[in-house]
């Protein structure tokens, strides 16, 4: 694969990249980032507690905007789009998955998948189907109408993983993704990293535990606010 | 799965149908089924608050102005001008009763007088109590028998003063309820006599109610003849006419011919106003009032709806991040809070209009009234309620959609 990465066009770049808090006094979180993140590649970004690494998650998954230098996805800079461009990009390009995985409880699983749909004026017909399928892919498809409160810990990250590869992202953003799991559970999550990051997919995971950013294909670090690439 | 590099429509604003939309907000509501019962409870509580007194004043009001309409509709009172009066001593024929029922459209009529009876107080008992009042200034009235038809007077017990008692200029009274209270009498049948200064009348029926001439209830009657016998009362005060439904126009243009040809200007005619604006002024102080009430009951509803809306964004801060990360943008947010606050206050004024409804009809039936409701009423209310709650959750949706994405995210679903 690594020939294939030196060859794939990058869907993050991130030159000079700041971001400053305005609080009193003013916190630089990130000082002049530099990355180029390709397609295909598996990235784990690892640092202490207040490194700076989820707000730079936050930067790449368009839920925050830099403060300085450039940031593009996909060629395109960000910080020229609208908020409501940003949305799109976000229900379009980007597939999240957070540590604690932000399920609804009252809705079916499937139902949680299908949610992924509802921004982008998916088609309401094959919208389950797909949503199935997506399930299938992380094996959960048995789980289908049971509410999330059911499931185990690894089930539910599956069942997010579910929802984010339900439309089919450029990259997935996994903040922390085993976090609130045990070591058995992080293993089978990781897995399922590997396999999508076989079948192509982008991921970029943040994490404080080395031995998970082991199974990344890539290391950066993070301290302070300044990122050093590991290997 | 790998692309080529994406065009410009990965930068196309994120969307939502209006069906997405709705599914949305349905689903925000029932996720916690037993809160939005209770906050559409506020609602229904308003809303039917709003049509059943909406639907009570009208019928209500069509009650009262029914009544009030079959009373004053068919009264008429005749009296001499105070200018006539002072010059000529007759202004009013003691043979009104017969000159006015001779008309057409008269349902009986009778003769009314006050007598001046100057300082003698009326007594039920010969025996002066220095512990007590025996003695009262009442109104002493002189009638014809008529009148008692005419005022429509209910007998409690007792006889009414008939023409017999009036011919033989008869000492005997009829008591209103107010005069027989004061005086201690409550029957008849023991022959009760009271004293009107020295004379004493012999007490033959007391009244229970009168629905013209108020001033009866509390006056002693006694027989127009013995009036002009013992009070040398020299004409009848007032004419007092009931007539048939419809036919008070007809009739009060009549009767001052009839009753003073030679000289009709000199009575007063006083016939009831028009029907149709005294039903408006009452009806308009009715619905007001009411009107206000179901107000005060409706804005209590949107206040709960707001407060719960207000809760439910607080407690969702999670799910909005998660909504935001998954592509909507402020405007879906606070779009999904608006409907969901806005099919609160429509779902609350469908069961209000129907609560109200029901409340309607089912106090009418008790009441045994016509139920009356304006049709607009059970149809505006939903939209009433819509309107209300849109308004309520417009300051919650308006927190929601101010919240960062990355803060929202952090608390959590």
């Amino acid at each position: 694969m690594d020939d294939d990465i030196e060859l794939a066009p990058p869907v993050i770049r991130l030159s000079a990249l700041g971001r400053r808090f305005d609080s009193e006094p003013p916190v630089d979180a990130l000082v002049d980032v530099d990355i180029e993140i390709r397609e295909g590649e598996w990235v784990a970004i690892v640092g202490p507690s207040g490194s700076g690494k989820s707000t730079l998650l936050n930067i790449v998954g368009c839920l925050d905007t830099h403060t300085s230098g450039s940031y593009r996805f996909d060629g395109i800079e960000v910080s020229e789009l609208t908020d409501k461009q940003r949305a799109g990009l976000r229900c379009r390009g980007i597939g999240f998955v957070f540590q604690s995985f932000h399920l609804l409880g009252q809705r079916s699983v499937i139902e949680n998948v299908m949610l992924s749909d509802v921004y982008r004026r998916a088609p309401f017909r094959d919208r389950r189907a797909r949503a199935a399928a997506a399930l299938e892919k992380v094996g959960l498809a048995h789980r289908a109408e049971f509410l999330p409160t059911r499931l185990s810990g690894g089930e539910r990250q599956r069942v997010a993983i579910a929802r984010a590869l339900m439309g089919s992202p450029r990259l997935l953003l996994c903040d922390e993704p085993t976090g609130n799991l045990d070591s058995a559970t992080t293993a089978t999550v990781l897995d399922l990293f590997a396999d999508l990051n076989d079948q192509g997919m982008t991921i970029v995971m943040i994490t404080h535990e080395r031995d998970v950013a082991e199974r990344a294909g890539r290391h950066v670090s993070i301290t302070d606010g300044v990122l050093t690439e590991v290997h | 799965m790998r692309r080529s590099r994406a065009d410009s429509a990965l930068v196309a604003p994120s969307g939502m149908t209006a069906r997405d939309l709705l599914n949305e907000s349905i689903a925000g509501l029932f996720a916690r089924p037993g809160r939005m019962v209770l906050t559409v409870f506020g609602t229904v509580i308003g809303l039917a608050a709003l049509v059943a007194t909406l639907g009570l004043s009208r019928t209500a009001g069509n009650r009262i102005v029914g009544r009030f309409d079959e009373l004053a509709a068919t009264e008429i009172v005749v009296s001499p001008k105070p200018s006539a009066a002072s010059t000529t001593i007759d202004a009013l024929p003691w043979d009104a009763p017969e000159r006015v029922s001779r008309l057409n459209g008269v349902a009986a009529v009778g003769n009314l007088s006050n007598l001046n009876v100057g300082s003698r107080l009326v007594a039920a008992s010969p025996l002066s109590d220095p512990q007590n009042q025996t003695a009262f200034k009442l109104t002493v009235s002189a009638a014809s028998p008529g009148l008692f038809r005419a005022v429509r007077a209910d007998l409690r017990t007792g006889a009414f003063i008939d023409s017999a008692h009036s011919i033989r200029a008869d000492r005997v009274a009829v008591l209103g309820p107010n005069a027989a209270e004061r005086l201690g009498i409550t029957r008849v049948d023991q022959l009760p006599a009271i004293t009107i200064g020295d004379d004493l009348y012999l007490v033959i029926g007391i009244l229970d109610g009168v629905a013209r001439q108020p001033d009866l209830l509390g006056a002693v009657i006694i027989p127009e003849g013995t009036a002009r016998r013992y009070y040398r009362l020299a004409h009848p005060g007032l004419v007092v006419v009931e007539t048939d439904i419809g036919a008070t126009s007809l009739v009060s243009r009549q009767i001052a011919l009839a009753l003073r040809p030679d000289n009709p200007r000199s009575l007063k005619v006083v016939s009831p106003p028009e029907p149709q604006r005294v039903r408006d002024a009452v009806q308009n102080d009715l619905n007001l009032l009411f009107l206000i009430l179901g107000g005060v009951s409706l804005l209590v509803g949107a206040i709960g709806i707001a407060n719960v809306t207000l809760v439910s964004v607080i407690e969702r801060t999670g799910e909005i991040g998660l909504r935001r990360a998954l592509g909507a943008s402020r405007r879906h947010v606070g779009q999904q809070f608006l409907l969901e606050s806005t099919t609160m206050g429509f779902v609350g004024g469908i069961l209000g209009a129907s609560l109200g409804t029901l409340v309607v009809v089912v106090v009418s039936a008790h009441q045994q009234w016509t139920p009356v409701l304006d049709p607009a009423a059970p149809f505006l209310a939903p939209v009433i309620g819509g309107l209300t709650g849109l308004v309520s959750g417009t300051y919650p949706a308006i927190r929601a959609t101010r919240l960062a994405p990355v803060d929202a995210l952090r608390s959590g679903t």
